[in-house]
């Protein structure tokens, strides 16, 4: 489904990415783990189509198109979906109105009629049941005012409603109390099926116990450094990164 | 004195002179007060504060006609849905034939000149009653040569149950026109007004109009103003509003386009209880300059103003935002809220944002604020993250802030007549 090879980019001429190697096919889910500022966000951003990074080298396949020469909106109509990890506040403008426009240029893109009012009510209660988002929340104001666990369910109810291939959660776990972090688990293990692939970006074994990766990958100065299945995240949680960081530098 | 140049205004009021006013002695006479004072006034220049970030140069240094009275046809102004009573006005002369207007009982809509003809009481009271001796030279101008326009009065305790909508149209190159508008809403009465400003082709047009309001106890007016001239022609209004105990006044100003917009927006609030609101969305394009100065001058105790105004400026258009609340003495308990707020969409339009509040009374509850910036790239980023075009975000973004400028305006269709011109404007 997706396929990175030897991806690099920058910031302000400062490489960022160092070469990243990444496949992931469909049903599966991957966990990427690694220091702060190793560059998670980053890999993510670039893949969502975040226009202040260049891509210098590499090439990213997604299902058979050229992910890299799409604009951001027709990634995420094509089924890429990034759950932020700071999702932005957006004043006025409504969480259902904007999903619904989404889904519906989503739909044009192809070649569907747009949803109806009917069927997208429905849906905006099924899914917002989904993360147990209180229906208030959904309707108002993209995250205004919401707290940063609300903020982080919303992302995954837009999830939900959008329906993505690919679902990348960038630190979805931060912020979510304990409950929280079953239900917004929960929610996305749901939303799992043989045709879509989830990527989590995580600082803590916990979420991986609920969403159950099939593979951990570490990523550490801007390359995966380590890949590995579920152990993998224990031996971390166990021994922190110093272990790796050491096999890297000595390499 | 020696027989020195013409100067700019000499010329400007050459163009005016000729107009005839078959009038009574006491209209004649509140004209020739008028032309006593204009003949003291001069136009600004850079040095007047009160223009400070508008030059009328554009305005004054281009040679006019006097503006004829014309039909055009009025079918593309209408407001969808809207269920109103309809009066035309071409280049400040009033179009009977273009006009509708379904008689109510209490209700006078007529042109100006018929009225002061008739010298109707609430023209003969109220017609220049607070427009005199203001020291603006653009509102003397109109107090001398105004030409025609609409009278409105509603009697006491009557509910207006159509909005009235004047379509106030200019047509032709470097016309000249000046009308005039009064309103009387009497005591317990109430009444919608719309005005649209539009330009029927052409340009270099001048239009300086002025609108009075006296709004008595209990009254309630609510005045929508749509600007929609073309963006190679120019304009001065003028508002002037006065306030009686219990009364409700509210004006929406809705600014599409103009080379040169400038609205003079001046509500006295002369009695308590009142409550006062102002609410302005101009959208700038091009070379638009739009220049919306108000006062609200709270001179009694318990009353309420609120004031919004918000700007999209595009291209290399310029906003001007000048917004004065005074709080006398005497007007304790007074609530007044003033914002503006401006999105500048390029790095070549400007806005310059000046909310004042001078209060001499101690006992208030006021704020202001003004903000400007551009649209939020990170929001930006988030909306076509989920699949929505860049032109679409920022549109959802713009339609946003933009809609809370005018939710005051109660008329439904009228509503859904400017979202409408917004949308299309970002399309
Ligand atoms: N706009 C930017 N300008 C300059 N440097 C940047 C910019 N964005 C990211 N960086 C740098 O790139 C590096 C990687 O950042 P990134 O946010 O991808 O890290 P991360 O792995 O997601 O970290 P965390 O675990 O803290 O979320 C950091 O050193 C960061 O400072
Ligand atoms: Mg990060």
């Amino acid at each position: 489904m997706l396929s990175i090879k030897n991806l690099h980019a920058s910031i302000d001429d400062k490489e960022i990415l160092k070469g990243i190697d990444l496949e992931i096919k469909a049903g599966e889910v991957h966990a990427i783990m690694g220091p702060n500022g190793s560059g998670k966000s980053t890999l993510s951003s670039v893949l969502a189509g975040r226009e202040e990074y260049e891509v210098t080298s590499g090439t990213v396949d997604f299902d058979g198109k050229d992910l890299l020469d799409m604009s951001p909106e027709d990634r995420a109509k094509e089924g890429l979906f990034l759950a932020f990890q700071y999702p932005v506040e957006i004043p006025g403008v409504s969480n259902v109105n904007f999903l619904k426009t989404a889904i519906n240029e989503k739909r044009a893109h192809f070649n569907q009629e747009p949803v109806s009012a009917k069927d997208f009510l429905a849906m905006v209660k099924e899914k917002s049941a989904l993360v147990e988002l209180d229906s208030k929340l959904a309707s108002r104001s993209v995250n205004e005012g919401f707290s940063g666990g609300e903020k982080k369910r919303n992302e995954i109810f837009q999830m939900a409603m959008l329906e993505p291939k690919l679902s990348i959660l960038d630190e979805t776990d931060s912020g979510l109390d304990i409950d929280a972090l079953r239900i917004v688990a929960n929610g996305v293990n749901k939303l799992k099926s043989p045709n879509n692939a989830t990527v989590v970006i995580t600082h803590y074994q916990r979420l991986l116990d609920y969403i159950v990766p099939d593979y951990v990958h570490v990523l550490y100065n801007g390359k995966i450094v380590k890949s590995g299945t579920k152990e993998l995240a224990l031996e971390l949680e166990e021994k922190g990164y110093d272990w790796i960081k050491q096999e890297v530098d000595l390499a | 004195m020696t027989t020195a140049e013409l100067t700019k205004k000499d010329i400007f009021l050459e163009t005016l002179s000729t107009l005839d006013f078959n009038e009574t002695e006491h209209f004649l006479a509140l004209r020739k007060n008028a032309m006593k004072e204009l003949e003291s006034l001069e136009f600004p220049t850079s040095k007047t504060e009160y223009w400070k970030y508008t030059r009328v140069g554009k305005i004054i240094n281009n040679k006019y006609e006097l503006g004829i009275s014309k039909e055009v046809d009025v079918q593309p102004y209408l407001i969808e849905n809207l269920d109103a009573n309809i009066l035309v006005v071409v280049n400040g002369f009033y179009q009977a034939s273009l006009s509708k207007i379904d008689s109510e009982s209490g209700i006078t809509i007529t042109s100006l000149s018929y009225a002061k003809k008739q010298e109707l009481e609430g023209v003969k009271t109220h017609f220049n009653q607070f427009t005199q001796d203001k020291s603006e030279i653009f509102l003397a101008i109109n107090n001398v040569y105004h030409t025609d326009g609409i009278y409105i009065e509603v009697e006491k305790n009557t509910q207006s149950t159509k909005p009235i909508h004047i379509i106030n149209i200019t047509t032709g190159d470097n016309i000249l026109s000046q009308s005039r508008n009064l309103v009387v809403a009497n005591v317990g009465s109430e009444v919608k007004v719309i005005e649209s400003f539009i330009n029927e082709e052409g340009s270099a047009n001048f239009l300086n109009h002025v609108s009075e309001f006296f709004v008595a106890e209990n009254a309630k007016v609510e005045y929508n103003k749509i600007q929609d001239k073309k963006e190679n022609n120019y304009s001065v209004t003028t508002e002037q509003v006065y306030q009686e105990a219990n009364s409700n006044f509210t004006i929406n100003t809705a600014t599409f386009n103009g080379a040169l917009v400038r609205n003079n927006l001046n509500i006295e609030v002369d009695a308590s209880n009142c409550e006062t609101n102002l609410s302005g969305l101009y959208l700038g394009q091009n070379k638009d300059h739009i220049d919306n100065h108000t006062v609200v001058d709270h001179k009694k105790p318990h009353c309420n103003s609120n004031e919004v105004y918000k700007g999209v400026l595009d291209d290399e258009s310029t906003g001007v935002f000048n917004g004065k609340v005074y709080v006398r003495q005497d007007a304790q308990i007074t609530n007044a809220f003033q914002q503006n707020n401006n999105i500048l969409l390029t790095d070549n339009a400007s806005v310059n944002s000046k909310p004042e509040l001078e209060i001499y009374a101690d006992d208030v509850k006021c704020s202001h604020g003004s903000t400007t910036g551009q649209i939020d790239e990170e929001a930006i980023f988030y909306l076509q993250s989920r699949g929505i075009s860049k032109r679409g975000a920022m549109k959802l973004m713009i339609n946003a802030f933009a809609k809370d400028a005018l939710e005051r305006i109660s008329i439904e269709p009228l509503q859904e007549y400017i979202d409408q011109k917004i949308e299309e404007r970002f399309a």
